[in-house]
């Protein structure tokens, strides 16, 4: 059959009223009220438009990183990598400028293979180390390297927000501090500290000298004790109203009123730790309170908490 | 020319119809029927979106915040005293009103007591008494003390949804063809629907106060089934990505099943930021909650939130 002008009209009236009527039908009916989704199925709003991350770190935020160039170390081994390396990996890790991680054996995780073998009579040989390796690599390109354990969970930002106080051309450095066995201090090891680059500088020279030997297997401690001998002082991390920033043990042990009862010992769980180590991970980037004016406010000076103590705001 | 126009108009008028019946023929099938008694399927309340909130202006923001206030009812028993005061002394601080109704009473903490062992009873004469004694509060969060919730994210959940119309809002279970809000999740119910429920609780046929003896339905149910017969339905809460609010299991729970599912986005694949409810928690659980909802966050990460919530008065753990 000859497709003659007629037929043309007709196909294309055909698909102006078709397509008139589906766009008068399934369009108008999606802007009902925002407030009533109790009818019928979900409406075709698009709530796409949705800031995919409602995180919009401020100008703060971005400047710190750029400004606080922080290289974390995890402690680990071969035998911890699947088991906790990998979850500090999956979380908090990336937000370090750097991060390594320091083994007995090199291998694709990635690690990094030091001198020395596994055990915990090792530990100290193994900072020891780690930090001689970071001294030769990354010296000039970071102002403060932290230490941590593989199952130690570490708020960066709070971090950076502690040390964009401070100068890490000083030789000071950071954690929870212990008071016995060294005169100054040391810091404890399970909490994770942190030294400026003149204090990894001098920590090195320590040993290049003689001045710091390995002369105990208890890490933090031992590195306490070089600390003081090389004049490297502990410093104060806590926050404006004096609380303890580094926390050796799980937020449980600071936050619940009445311990339970003593687990016996086959229900002690060290494997629950990456639970954990998420469970700390969504309630810090994750899980907030919508609209939540916070009470504690760290950009308060410490002479603006003690008046803002005396007439009772809440800050 | 003329031809031309007639046939046009031929094409668009048989082209209109025929999408006509094509979109009738689409609502005839099951799910999609408009009438009131069978709107059941897949009912969802997501949160208000970023676009939405900005549309209103600062005096409507105000006044939303101000009449998003939730009154919570709590169903305690002194056998198990300490979530009790647990939930007294965390989650529970943030409700306009928290309400504690117990079994029976009990010197150790301040309740009404209802001094009723039947659950459903219990409930019944629960939000009969929180409806009498609502003030001006329009929203009802129903909880028992071993639920967990944010009421931050509840308020912004509710926050531009009218309560003088019938919400019914949790976590949705289908039984049969019932569906309801799991007990577990808590319960949200909008002044409206309060009113209608207790206006049913008169009617024994409908909805009896002791359910018949071989017909015992849990009180979630039970709740449901009354409601139904108002023409208040279950909705599931979600947040603006689809994901639930309310959650029958905790926080250390969920983050275990989706190391399981989701190895590799374990956090983003488990919990919605801004959830309001977890459920089978531990008193001390609940207060390591405290510290990682109210307290714990990294510096810097500012949300330009659109309205602002107060942290309550006397408190000091949040």
């Amino acid at each position: 059959m000859r497709i003659n002008v007629s037929h043309m009209f007709f196909v294309t009236g055909l698909c102006t009223g078709f397509l008139s009527i589906y766009y008068f039908v399934y369009y108008n009916t999606s802007t009902a009220e925002a407030a009533l989704f109790s009818l019928g199925h979900t409406s075709g709003v698009d709530y796409d438009r949705w800031i995919q991350k409602n995180l919009l770190p401020d100008e703060d935020g971005s400047a710190l990183s750029q400004n606080v160039q922080v290289l974390c170390w995890i402690m680990t081994g071969p035998r911890n990598l699947e088991s906790r390396a990998k979850h500090i990996r999956a979380t908090w890790a990336k937000r370090c400028n750097k991060i390594l991680y320091m083994s007995s054996v090199e291998t694709d995780f990635p690690t990094v293979g030091l001198n020395v073998s596994e055990g915990r009579d090792q530990l100290y040989w193994k900072t020891i180390r780690a930090f001689q390796y970071i001294y030769q690599h990354h010296r000039n390109d970071y102002d403060w390297f932290l230490k941590a354990d593989d199952d130690t969970f570490v708020v960066i930002e709070n971090l950076r927000h502690i040390l964009s106080k401070q100068d890490p051309k000083k030789p000071v450095y950071f954690g929870r501090r212990f008071a016995p066995f060294v005169h100054q201090g040391y810091m404890s090891g399970g909490a994770g500290y942190v030294l400026s680059k003149e204090a990894l500088k001098r920590f090195i020279e320590g040993f290049d000298k003689g001045k710091c030997t390995h002369f105990s297997t208890i890490e933090d401690m031992a590195l306490g004790k070089c600390m003081e001998t090389m004049n490297v002082e502990p410093g104060d991390s806590r926050d404006v109203k004096g609380r303890q920033t580094f926390h050796p043990y799980p937020p449980d042990k600071y936050l619940i009123k009445q311990q339970p009862r003593k687990r016996p010992w086959y229900l002690i769980y060290d494997h629950y730790k990456p639970r954990e180590m998420y469970m700390l991970e969504y309630f810090t980037y994750h899980l907030r309170p919508y609209g939540y004016k916070y009470r504690y406010n760290p950009d308060v000076t410490a002479t603006e908490v003690e008046s803002n103590n005396t007439t009772t705001v809440s800050d | 020319m003329l031809s031309e126009g007639s046939s046009f108009m031929k094409g668009m008028a048989l082209g209109g119809i025929f999408c006509l019946v094509l979109a009738l023929l689409g609502s005839f099938t099951p799910g999609m029927q408009s009438s009131p008694e069978d709107q059941h399927h897949h009912h969802h309340i997501k949160a208000p979106s970023t676009d939405e909130l900005q549309r209103l202006s600062e005096p409507q923001m105000v006044e939303l915040t101000k009449k998003v206030r939730v009154y919570c009812v709590v169903m305690v028993q002194p056998k198990v005293l300490v979530y009790w005061a647990t939930a007294k002394d965390t989650w529970s601080k943030h409700c306009d009103q928290a309400v504690f109704y117990s079994s029976e009473s009990t010197k150790a903490l301040e309740a009404v007591d209802l001094n009723e062992k039947d659950e459903w009873a219990r409930l019944r004469k629960a939000l009969k008494h929180a409806y009498d004694n609502a003030g001006d509060l329009r929203w009802f969060f129903v909880a028992r003390p071993t639920t967990f919730a944010i009421i931050e994210n509840l308020k912004y959940l509710l926050l531009v949804k009218d309560p003088n119309e019938p919400f019914y809002i949790g976590h949705t279970v289908k039984s049969g063809e019932l569906e309801y809000v799991e007990y577990d999740s808590g319960i949200v119910l909008s002044y409206e629907a309060l009113e209608r429920l207790v206006k049913v609780f008169k009617d024994e046929e409908k909805c009896p106060e002791r359910g018949r003896a071989l017909w015992k339905l849990s009180e979630e149910k039970q709740l449901a089934v009354c409601l139904k017969y108002t023409g208040v339905f279950a909705e599931n809460g979600e947040d603006v990505h689809g994901k639930g609010l309310f959650n029958g299991k905790s926080v250390s729970s969920l983050i275990e099943e989706s190391m399981v599912k989701n190895p590799q986005d374990v956090v983003e694949g488990c919990c919605s930021d801004l959830a309001v409810t977890f459920g089978g928690m531990s008193p001390s659980q609940m207060q390591v909650m405290m510290f990682g909802v109210y307290r714990l966050r990294p510096y810097g990460h500012d949300f330009h939130d659109s309205l602002i919530l107060l942290p309550p008065e006397g408190s000091d753990n949040d």
